[in-house]
């Protein structure tokens, strides 16, 4: 019941800043929103704790509960109702996001203080939490895409919160169409599962896998294992929402919504729903090799691409949200090679140190008068010392240095990669470990252009740089605290030996991927991660402290290079070429053309046709009672000799 | 047989029709008689409404065939009787209507040339609307749907825009060329089985080889109707050209005429030339889908775009119709009734717009957000239930017929569901141009949030909206019975001849 008093609260605080703005006042409005988001996180945390106090009910785990609360569709077998999955994954998740979101309430209380319209504001975020907390706690497909759209739609609103700015429009069209492209496969993919399972609620998915391993199912004229096709059709939905390679371009441009939605939405939570997806379908997933394959070669590939972008962007919001990108990709890699554990135990690592980060970043933009442009930053480390020191434990927690969190998750994916021992594994490893230093690299470079050095802004805004209040330090601090410690804390029950009592069947890992994951990398292949961190970190030192021309140079000796990442490898302009142009043009030719030409024009040329052929008739009609006479004779001879004829 | 102990469908079909009584029969100055003229249509519409959730209430969902029969002697010498029934497929549409009649009424408000013969059509309008979807017999059936012709044209034609006449001419002519085809096919049904009374004709074999005429016959007819690709040119000229009331009437309601012709008659009278034909319908289904999606994207008019991404939705419920699956048929009648809400909901945001002097035009419209906020949300809503939000009414529709759609084929379902993606595009440019972008044109000082019969009027409809999608067993529940029979009867009939079609199914189990 706690969980489901986690789940509602959120939609009672939407509603009444909501609706009841009218009526309460701008202040209650928000206040309200805020209440309910601290009785959420309450019950949320609760709920989690007393789940773990009870103790596994078994000895293969914790138990896993339905709670149904109403029905919802019922045609033929095709029934999913409302209710709530209750297992170790999604109390986590519950937990997590309730956490963060209330944190990012009470932050954004102050940083939008000056916003004219905040109720709207405080109702989306709540509206999100709902149905971000919809998402995770589903017990069918069909509820947690509920959930799912209902996060992407929040995301497109918050995105183009300030709608006055064109900018702002354009990303938020984006980002839903985008999503959208994925979500097609998503849906698919759950027509797909009812197709051979006659079902979408997860516990009879999961006990109906064994029956269904030698289904087949034709595709291009060629037959495919249907539980192959699902988890490709599932996983298009996943690439959508965690912008992983080819479905990416949206998160970029989502940052041109609040900050506290980047850091909501776009880092700790709603992009992590992808990954989220494929933990949740685990037992299927497992039963598709080649797509766990394609999962883990997007994600590490994801993850090395966003990072290439990350390096040479200059605006603050999105050299981090290229970093979302490639930790997602981090994810990725690990949940296809099977350590889904892991994936969720940097999920939640990520979600505390992203969130920390944007916040921060926020603190910096609130300090710089809305300025975002790294380069004109600078020195900002005495001002701001709060929001310095909580920047560098989110850094170092991102770039995988040690004790922070970041390093125990990290370096447990690539651990894993490596000691699968397969070609891909490696695959990952490799490109894992890559990403490890860029990441160390472009975040040191953000943190040491923005507080360290002299300070490259205008005057005006030097004069008003000025810490953020308490409302919004004391969610930074507490994600701090988090950021630091949460790989130490969560490290045993998550990924240790515990592991596979405390996830119980909520995650179904194969036996080969819970081997690499408990065990050490060999050798050099263990540290190379922390080694290349440490270089990356490195480099920015000399980069931006100790010789400040060298990277201009290198751009220049570079400069195709370096305009193709800073143009993000030209995917905007592709996709303009290839898909947006095209459609559009293509609409006006069947609008111009095809519709009001040809089909239309065809009952129009019969119209006229008529229409001529009637002005045609009328002048036969002379007048002349002589010609009428004859014609009439002629006619009357010719049908008298045809009848005559015939006979 | 009628659990209403009175003749509640002739009553609820010939209601408005008293109104129409009433109206003839006023008198007074200009300004009374447009007044009391309103009111009295107004009543009688909400009496009607409440006739309509009475029946509701008695209706009996477990009984799949027809209920509360009334039968009359009516032309005996050739076998026709007067015979009104309803069922689980025919009661939403029926409630549908009396539920919109009133909205579309207070939304007529705006109309101030002849307003007496205003209210005369429309309450002609609904007679035969709420008549033809009440009648048990096909000539019933088929006098109703022709009559409704009469008064829309002349809604059209008399109080429409400024090319009113061509687009009523064209209405008229679309819609009568392709009902004259069902005419023949009703008098070759009624000449080769002696009846045209459609519970029996349900359990009547057709020849294989008549069939198929026949089913081009309706095919013609109701196609019109339902705007299915390519004989749907007519429907943008007609929305756009009708005043708000009309186009109301016509997107919500008049359009629902169509498909439930394919499912009343098509399907279940003519098993096998609809299983050939099912290829074919799925094509014009998609291509609706997907062509007409990419015309609404490039429309500049806000009527325009709503009207356009209506004939998309179209094809979404003649895809559901056309995979004689439950899921997808109930999938398509759900599509029905959501389309009916979120369509009308759309067209009186317009209404909204032009009563305060607004232009349709993209290219003069923006920045409403700011200044109507109440508006601003009930149109989102609106767009979000067009473009199949989870939530909202337009998913379950649309989930339902890509369940039903997989089950035959997995390019249908996917193109049928790519509409997802085009509706987000076109309609998010909409709200995007409506409400966000700086008005591009003079901007005006203020206007006026929604006034109380704007809210009278959008309210009901968000509720449905949500309340279809949120709880959408309320609906269902009552259309399982019949649909489950004709999927059953329909399987049954195509046993002997051919495969059923689930063997077209690419799903094998070994």
């Amino acid at each position: 019941m706690l969980s489901l008093l986690a789940v509602l609260a959120p939609l009672a605080g939407a509603a009444i800043s909501g609706l009841g703005r009218p009526f309460l006042g701008k202040s209650l409005a928000i206040a309200a929103s805020i209440a309910f988001m601290l009785v959420s996180a309450a019950a949320g945390i609760g709920a989690l704790v007393l789940f773990i106090h009870a103790g596994p009910s078994s000895p293969s785990g914790f138990a896993t509960t339905t709670l149904p609360i109403a029905t919802w569709i019922s045609v033929g077998q095709f029934t999913p109702g409302w209710s709530l999955r209750l297992d170790m994954l999604s109390m986590v998740m519950v937990a997590m996001v309730s956490f963060v979101s209330m944190l990012i309430h009470l932050y954004s209380a102050g940083y939008m203080a000056h916003d004219k319209s905040v109720p709207r504001f405080f109702a989306y975020l709540s509206l999100f939490t709902f149905a971000m907390l919809m998402l995770v706690t589903a017990a069918n497909l069909l509820q947690l895409f509920f959930g799912w759209e209902g996060v992407g739609l929040v995301s497109y609103l918050l995105i183009g919160y300030w709608y006055e700015r064109p900018a702002a429009n354009a990303a938020a069209i984006k980002a839903f169409i985008v999503n959208r492209v994925g979500d097609l496969g998503f849906a698919i993919g759950i027509a797909m599962v009812y197709l051979v399972f006659h079902s979408v609620d997860f516990s009879i998915i999961f006990a109906a896998i064994p029956a269904h391993l030698a289904d087949r199912y034709s595709l291009f004229g060629t037959s495919f294992p249907a539980l192959e096709v699902i988890a490709f059709l599932l996983f298009i939905g996943a690439m959508g929402k965690s912008a992983q390679l080819f479905l990416h371009t949206w998160l970029a441009d989502a940052m041109e919504g609040p900050t506290p939605v980047s850091a909501l939405i776009h880092a700790a939570t709603m992009v992590a729903a992808g990954v989220f997806l494929v933990a949740r379908m685990s037992p299927l997933i497992n039963a598709a090799p080649v797509a766990m394959d394609a999962i883990t070669i997007i994600g590490a590939s994801t993850a090395l691409f966003a990072d290439t972008i990350g390096c040479v962007q200059n605006d603050i919001k999105r050299i981090i949200a290229y970093s979302t990108c490639s930790q997602l990709g981090y994810m990725f890699l690990a949940a296809g090679l099977g350590a889904y554990p892991v994936a969720m135990f940097h999920l939640i690592n990520h979600a505390f140190f992203k969130a920390l980060l944007f916040l921060a970043a926020g603190s910096v933009i609130h300090a710089m008068s809305d300025e975002q442009d790294i380069r004109l930053m600078g020195g900002l480390a005495r001002k701001l010392p709060v929001t310095w020191v909580v920047m560098l434990i989110g850094a170092l927690a991102l770039a995988g240095i040690p004790p922070f969190a970041g390093y125990y998750s990290k370096d447990a994916i690539l651990a894993t990669a490596f000691n699968t021992g397969t070609a891909i594994g490696f695959y990952g490893w490799a490109c894992g470990t890559l990403t490890a230093g860029l990441t160390a690299f472009y975040i040191a470079r953000l943190f040491l252009l923005t507080f360290h050095g002299a300070s490259r802004a205008p005057k005006h805004v030097q004069d008003h740089v000025h810490e953020s209040p308490a409302v919004m330090l004391a969610p930074l601090i507490i994600l701090a605290i988090g950021a630091a410690s949460s790989g130490i804390l969560l490290r045993a029950d998550f990924i240790g030996a515990p592991s596979t009592a405390f996830w119980g069947a909520s995650i179904a890992t194969p036996a080969s991927a819970m081997a690499a994951m408990q065990h050490h990398a060999p050798g050099l292949a263990a540290s190379a991660p922390l080694l290349a961190s440490l270089g990356g970190l490195l480099l920015a030192f000399i980069f931006y402290v100790l010789a400040p021309a060298a990277p201009m140079r290198l751009a220049q000796a570079l400069a195709p290079l370096y305009r193709f990442l800073l143009n993000k490898w030209y995917f905007d302009e592709l996709y303009d070429a290839l898909f947006v142009k095209p459609s559009l043009r293509l609409a006006k030719f069947a609008w111009h053309f095809a519709d009001e030409q040809v089909i239309d024009g065809i009952p129009s040329s019969l119209a006229a046709l008529t229409a001529d052929a009637s002005s045609q008739t009328v002048r036969l009609q002379t007048g002349s009672i002589a010609l009428y006479a004859f014609i009439m004779l002629a006619g009357l001879l010719g049908f008298l000799s045809l009848f005559l004829w015939v006979r | 047989m009628n659990q209403a102990g009175f003749p509640i469908l002739s009553l609820l079909t010939f209601l408005p029709l008293g109104g129409v009584f009433y109206i003839v029969t006023l008198r007074g100055t200009e300004a009374e008689i447009a007044r009391n003229a309103r009111f009295a249509a107004l009543w009688s519409s909400l009496i009607g409404l409440a006739l309509g959730i009475y029946l509701w209430v008695i209706f009996n969902p477990a009984i799949p065939g027809y209920q509360m029969v009334e039968t009359l002697p009516w032309l005996s010498g050739i076998g026709v009787e007067y015979r009104m029934g309803v069922d689980g497929i025919s009661l939403f549409l029926i409630l549908l209507t009396v539920f919109l009649t009133p909205i579309a009424i207070i939304s007529s408000w705006s109309i101030t040339t002849r307003v007496r013969e205003f209210m005369v059509a429309f309450l002609l309008l609904d007679t035969m609307t709420i008549g033809m979807f009440a009648a048990a017999d096909l000539l019933v059936f088929y006098i109703f749907f022709e009559a409704v012709l009469i008064p829309m044209y002349l809604i059209i034609g008399v109080w429409g825009g400024e090319r009113r006449v061509i687009a009523a001419v064209k209405f008229f002519l679309f819609t009568l060329a392709g009902s004259l085809f069902m005419l023949l096919a009703i008098v070759w049904i009624w000449r080769s089985t002696g009846t045209t009374d459609i519970a029996t004709l349900l359990h009547t074999r057709i020849p294989p080889a008549a069939q198929t005429w026949l089913f081009l016959a309706f095919l013609a007819s109701f196609g019109v109707k339902a705007a299915v690709w390519p004989l749907h040119t007519w429907l943008p000229d007609a929305y756009g050209e009708a005043p708000l009331p009309g186009t109301i009437m016509l997107a919500a309601v008049l359009s629902k005429m169509g498909a439930y012709g394919f499912l009343r008659f098509a399907v279940p009278m003519l098993p096998q030339a609809s299983a050939v034909a099912a290829p074919l319908m799925f094509t014009l289904g998609v291509v609706a889908v997907v062509y007409v999606s990419y015309v609404a994207l490039a429309q500049t008019d806000m009527k325009r775009m709503i009207a356009y991404s209506s004939v998309a939705h179209m094809g979404v419920i003649i895809i559901g119709i056309f995979t004689f699956t439950v899921e997808g048929i109930e999938g398509a009648l759900f599509q029905m009734l959501s389309h009916g809400v979120v369509i009308a909901g759309l067209f009186i945001c317009t209404g909204v717009l032009l009563a305060r002097g607004e232009s349709l035009s993209f290219s003069r419209l923006g920045g409403l957000a700011a200044k109507m906020p109440v508006y601003a949300a009930l149109l989102m809503l609106f767009s979000l239930g067009n473009l199949g939000m989870p939530g909202t009414s337009g998913f379950v529709g649309e989930i339902l017929v890509i369940i039903g759609a997989i089950q035959v084929n997995f390019w249908v379902a996917l193109l049928g569901a790519a509409g997802m993606v085009l509706a987000a595009a076109y309609m998010l440019l909409l709200v995007r141009k409506v409400l966000f972008d700086k008005q591009a044109g003079p901007a005006r000082a203020s206007l006026r949030d929604l006034t109380v019969a704007e809210y009278a009027m959008l309210v009901p409809l968000a509720i449905m909206v949500l309340w279809l999608g949120i709880y959408p067993i309320s609906f269902t529940r009552n259309f399982a019975a019949p649909v489950q029979a004709m999927v059953a009867a329909h399987v049954a009939a195509l046993a002997p001849t051919t495969a059923p079609a689930t063997a077209l199914a690419m799903v094998t189990t070994k």
